[in-house]
């Protein structure tokens, strides 16, 4: 375990090393991060105005809110390596990772989490302005907030472990952007990305609570809101520890008869 | 008591299935609906142990196998059929106590972070094998001295030539002092003396660290100046598993023997050069002042003999073939022992 903690700590230097080489990528990619919720807080913060004030139930302080909320979940549970998969199996590149004696995973998790410092600390303050700039009203109770973190700090190993076990597909697909994309339309509407759960039609609604995409985003801004009761807030994290459990098995199976039909081209 | 052999092959097999369609429009459509795969035969089933503390020269053209068997060898690869242990351990289990003992090194691949100095991939590989402090420290110079790395370690990647690549490349698979190396290629691509510096490098480490090299090359100066004992490998299977003179010997049955003879003497005449080298059809050249015979090997005590009685001669030299023509002639006759398999290709 200390020697993993080693790992992380080497991989965080060399990992931060990297990423700050490319300033100018690094920026980019920040302003698509911040940008994209910005643009459906100012669309729902304007419908809700001018629907004279609240649309299903959300006024547009709780819009404001819930977007803000969504950025820093997102920002924190968003994984990128699923799409490289493809690159790494067919080429070969996944051979160095799968030759040093710690699982490829943690690789990945320390470039996400490096990734995640890196760029926190320019989202973070820019929610916070958000929260002042669009009046954004919170009803969140302390013990909310402390719900908050946790569900929050579920929904990081859900979402990754989903995301990665998808990569793996690679392994039997060579093109696997198809999958991919498929993916994240799904995840777009029922993670509550697009616009609160709540809004959508209560069939949806059913199948978006036994997915795991609303466990991943949607669950953790809910709670920031202050919208969820004890009892929901409970059965979320329940949800939450399921899907992880089941996916760290999945992961598992899916890893093991991966690896063995990798066929190493190149290196 | 004999020590167990390092590495340990047992009828070792992989196939690849390629898929696998005619040139053109029609054929790409109908792929659509019915995929045709072959079977190609990579490895074909090949036994042979690895001692501890040798260095075995792995043999045979592009496509021979060479690099699957290492894949499989060092764990990358999972084989079709057959069984294999390195270090006690089965190598395509990936056991983490395996992995920390060993290293793949490919000359033409490299897995240090481009963009950032030598020095910070070298921590991170600290860290992932768990080295002391005090080691890495210790290795590290040791490293940085045999190799003549200096400032390099302080550039990043992207800075570097081939050769220093190559260089940090072997200095980062080394720092966790493997006891089985696997070299595909080590100094493909680099010019003669940086070649003979990594020769001079892989001797040294096995000298002094005890470990097993299995090594692969196509450049015959690395076997010839490494590797005792080599395995020759063609479409998969076995042609030949033994030392490097005993494979000389064994396909190239003649030497050549070159006289120069003193200025200004008369040219032998054919019938004397014909019965000094035994038969006419071993005189392969007759010209200002130099003869040159190839006669078979058993003979050449005779010959050499004959000719110094008989000729005025000023120098003499008996020379082996060029081991890359016992290679070719080694895959030209094409089996020894194992029956080759029908097809060979890396994937």
């Amino acid at each position: 375990m200390s020697r993993l903690l080693a790992v992380y700590r080497a991989k965080f230097r060399t990992e931060l090393a990297i990423q700050l080489a490319y300033r100018g990528a690094l920026a980019i990619w920040l302003i698509g991060i911040v940008l994209e919720p910005i643009v459906s807080l100012v669309v729902w913060t304007t419908v809700a105005n001018g629907q004279g004030g609240a649309v299903g139930g959300f006024t547009a302080g709780e819009f404001a809110a819930y977007f803000t909320s969504l950025l820093i979940v997102n920002q924190l549970t968003f994984t990128w390596h699923f799409w490289f998969f493809e690159w790494r199996i067919r080429e070969g590149f996944f051979s160095p990772l799968l030759l040093r004696p710690v699982h490829p995973i943690h690789n990945d998790v320390a470039e996400n989490l490096t990734f995640k410092l890196l760029t926190g600390t320019i989202v973070v303050p820019v929610a916070i302005f958000l929260v002042v700039a669009f009046g954004a009203t919170f009803q969140t109770q302390p013990w909310q907030i402390a719900a908050f973190v946790v569900a929050l700090g579920l929904a990081m190993p859900l979402r990754f472990l989903a995301e990665w076990t998808l990569g793996a597909a690679a392994f039997w697909i060579t093109r696997t952007g198809a999958i991919n994309q498929a993916y994240s339309v799904v995840m777009l509407f029922l993670s509550g990305f697009l616009a609160p759960l709540a809004l959508f039609p209560p069939a949806i609604q059913a199948v978006a609570a036994v997915l795991p995409f609303r466990w991943m985003v949607a669950f953790p801004v809910e709670v920031a809101l202050g919208r969820l009761a004890p009892d929901q807030v409970l059965a979320g994290f329940a949800a939450q520890l399921a899907w992880i459990a089941g996916l760290v098995l999945v992961m598992r199976v899916v890893w093991a008869a991966g690896t063995r039909r990798y066929s190493a081209v190149g290196a | 008591m004999t020590a167990q052999p390092s590495i340990r092959v047992r009828g070792l097999r992989k196939t690849f299935e390629v898929p696998e369609r005619e040139a053109g429009i029609r054929a790409a459509t109908g792929s659509l609906f019915r995929r045709k795969t072959r079977s190609v035969v990579a490895v074909g089933g090949i036994d042979f142990d690895v001692e501890p503390g040798e260095i075995v020269g792995f043999l045979g053209p592009n496509g021979a196998g060479k690099t699957t068997t290492l894949k499989m060898l060092s764990g990358l690869l999972y084989p079709t059929a057959g069984e294999a242990t390195v270090l006690g351990h089965v190598p395509w289990r990936r056991d983490h106590a395996y992995l920390g003992r060993m290293t793949l090194i490919m000359g033409q691949r490299n897995q240090l972070a481009w963009d950032i100095p030598v020095i910070d991939s070298f921590e991170l590989n600290r860290a992932i094998y768990g080295v002391s402090r005090e080691d890495y420290r210790a290795r590290i110079d040791e490293l940085v001295e045999l190799l003549e790395l200096g400032d390099l370690v302080r550039k990043p990647v992207r800075n570097l030539s081939l050769g220093e690549r190559m260089k940090v490349e072997i200095a980062v698979s080394l720092l966790h002092r493997p006891d089985v190396l696997f070299l595909d290629e080590p100094t493909i691509g680099l010019d003669v003396t940086m070649q003979r510096r990594i020769r001079q490098f892989i001797a040294d480490y096995n000298e002094r660290t005890g470990s097993t090299t299995l090594l692969t090359s196509h450049y015959m100066a690395d076997v010839e100046a490494l590797c005792r004992r080599v395995l020759v490998i063609h479409h998969g299977a076995l042609l030949y598993d033994g030392d490097l003179t005993g494979l000389v010997a064994r396909f190239a049955p003649r030497k050549t023997i070159v006289l120069d003879l003193e200025r200004g003497a008369d040219p032998p005449t054919p019938d004397a050069l014909t019965a000094i080298a035994g038969g006419p059809d071993r005189i392969v050249g007759s010209a200002d002042g130099r003869v040159t015979l190839r006669v078979p090997r058993s003979d050449t005590a005779a010959v050499t003999t004959r000719a110094l009685a008989d000729l005025p001669v000023l120098d003499l030299v008996v020379e082996e073939p060029p081991i890359d023509e016992v290679i070719d002639l080694v895959f030209a006759s094409g089996v020894v022992g194992v029956e080759p398999t029908s097809d060979g290709g890396r994937p």
